[in-house]
């Protein structure tokens, strides 16, 4: 398990969502991007608008804006976090590992500060909006890449 | 011992007793059921009377000649009379339609696109619920008409004056919510008719958060047409009631064509059964229709004023608890009379999906987001609200337990 979990913690709005909510990391815009991204859910209004600049088979810059809930937000600045700088293979499966944690059953280890996402899995309706930037770098990984390879 | 009740009052536990979703518990805590603007729950005599129907009396309207089909006509015939009744209005003008939301479109599409002439005007408000603005959009892109808004004050009353400055020539419609079901404004429905009336525009009135709540004649406001659904006054889904000036059915072409709104077909044309039949294509529902009858007399038992009293006491205690929880942002007037028992609220910086996780962990249900009306969410500048929603059923100590549950969100986010 990641460290900083204090017992006071609520099962989903775990303290360090709370301060990825409210200090959101890599919030803005990106220049220059190669790939933006919008992703939305209709149904609640969360939007993520998802920028990525790729390059050398690595994630050099990585920034989001956007609206919404806790979830939606956090995560977005907790998966900004976690792949930027990295190289591209590598964040790709960073994606699968997050979205496999958070649709199949069972823990998933190693996601580091992320893990602390688990807790909405109890929250059916809610797993939409932690995965929403995730579909976003997803896209934008494979966007980017196809891009990259172009002469 | 028979409890003695004030006559004034409503008796909440005897009404809690017929509706059973109300027994029910949400994890370990009893249910405490906040959004009745989104819809109601439903009484024991109503969920009796669907039933009634399907076992003893099922057979299609309008058609056959055998005992079933009678039976079946008399009694949508019989809650097309109760209705009229209820809204105090003429029963032919009642058409049968299956919520606010296609009764609005029919008088856009049969009155405004067919009727009106390019360059007239139609005047909104920028209360409405998507319902009331998009089949308008749809009808003025279709005819070429104007549309033009009645803007919103900051104390969540209509911009009166600029009412009056746009119910005037080229206008000729107003379609107006009687009952915010955002901010809970009461709209003053009666004074905009009379405005809209003297320069020769009908008023189409939205009745789907008014209907339910207080008593509404369609004769004292008097209106040309005004939509509600049944499922937001304790009838079943499915069924909702446009009801429109004779006059006017009379002369709008059909919304919908098909089986029962005919009197003849012919291969190259065809010609309208009387109204308000030219509006009813098709096999209604039934025993929609006799829940929504029973609804109306389930409503007149209790009191539809006692019900109106009772929801603005709470609403009294619930703007009392907001307050007293503090740091919240409460949207719509503050003052009880101008509003219904719709109350929208924000949380200091938390998301009111995150409230609303919240809030149903404790057992309490309120509906969050923009409700339908993104034009009202811009104007007040917010993305989204979270709003409680009170009927008959609800009880002040509800109340105190929404106020319970939201001091927890507090201490949950730390505000
Ligand atoms: C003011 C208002 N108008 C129209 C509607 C639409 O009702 P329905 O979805 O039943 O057609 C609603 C329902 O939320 C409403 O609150």
């Amino acid at each position: 398990m990641a460290v900083g979990f204090s017992s006071v913690d609520d099962e989903l709005f775990r303290e360090i969502i709370l301060d990825h909510y409210r200090n959101p990391r890599h919030k803005g815009g990106l220049d220059p991007a190669d790939v933006t991204l919008e992703a939305n859910n209709p149904l609640c209004g969360d939007e993520i608008l998802l920028s990525l600049r790729l390059r050398q088979g690595a994630v050099e810059g990585i920034a989001f804006s956007g609206r919404g809930c806790s979830i939606s937000q956090a995560s977005a600045s907790m998966m900004c976090d976690s792949v930027a700088g990295k190289p591209t293979d590598e964040a790709s499966a960073t994606v699968q590992r997050f979205r496999d944690m958070m649709l199949a059953e069972g823990g998933v280890d190693g996601l580091g500060d992320l893990e602390a996402l688990q807790g909405v899995k109890r929250y059916p309706v809610r797993v939409k909006c932690a995965l929403l930037p995730w579909n976003a770098l997803l896209q934008g990984l494979a966007d980017g890449s196809a891009g990259e390879n172009r002469p | 011992m028979t409890a003695i009740t004030d006559p004034a009052t409503l008796d909440v536990d005897r009404v809690r007793a017929d509706f059973p979703v109300l027994a029910r518990r949400i994890g370990e805590r009893p249910l405490v059921y906040l959004d009745s603007a989104a819809t109601s729950q439903k009484p024991l005599p109503v969920l009796d009377a669907v039933e009634r129907y399907y076992w003893y009396s099922n057979a299609n309207v309008h058609r056959g000649v055998h005992t079933l089909g009678t039976e079946a006509t008399e009694l949508f015939e019989n809650a097309r009379r109760r209705i009229a009744a209820f809204i105090d209005a003429p029963e032919d003008g009642v058409v049968f339609v299956r919520n606010a939301t296609e009764g609005i479109n029919l008088v856009a599409a049969s009155y405004a696109r067919e009727l009106l002439s390019p360059g007239d005007r139609i005047v909104l408000t920028e209360m409405e619920h998507h319902s009331n603005l998009v089949p308008w959009q749809l009808a003025a892109e279709h005819a070429g008409l104007e549309l033009a808004y009645i803007g919103v004050r900051d104390d969540g009353t209509l911009d009166l004056e600029r009412a009056a400055e746009l119910l005037r020539p080229p206008t000729r419609l107003l379609s107006i919510a009687h009952q915010s079901n955002v901010l809970g404004t009461i709209n003053p429905v009666r004074q905009l008719v009379e405005m809209a009336h003297e320069h020769g525009a009908v008023v189409c009135v939205d009745a789907a958060q008014s209907v339910p709540h207080m008593p509404v004649s369609v004769r004292s406001l008097d209106c040309d047409f005004l939509a509600f659904s049944g499922h937001k006054m304790c009838a079943p889904m499915g069924i909702g009631v446009l009801w429109a000036r004779p006059e006017l059915l009379e002369r709008m072409p059909p919304f919908l064509g098909g089986g029962s709104m005919i009197l003849r077909v012919d291969l190259d044309h065809s010609t309208w059964n009387s109204v308000p039949h030219k509006f009813e294509a098709g096999t209604p529902d039934v025993a929609s229709a006799a829940g929504l009858a029973v609804a109306c007399d389930y409503l007149d038992a209790v009191g539809r004023d006692r019900i109106h009293a009772h929801e603005l006491s709470l609403t009294r205690h619930l703007l009392d608890v907001l307050d007293e929880v503090g740091g919240l942002s409460v949207y719509g007037p503050g003052s009880v009379p101008e509003r219904g028992g719709a109350v929208s609220f924000n949380v200091a910086d938390v998301h009111p999906h995150d409230v609303g996780t919240i809030l149903d962990r404790e057992g309490v249900a309120v509906r969050a987001g923009h409700h339908c009306c993104q034009p009202l969410m811009r104007r007040l500048d917010v993305d989204a609200t979270v709003r409680a929603s009170m009927y008959l059923y609800n009880t002040h100590a509800e109340i105190d337990a929404l106020g319970a549950a939201l001091h927890e969100v507090k201490r949950v986010f730390r505000v």
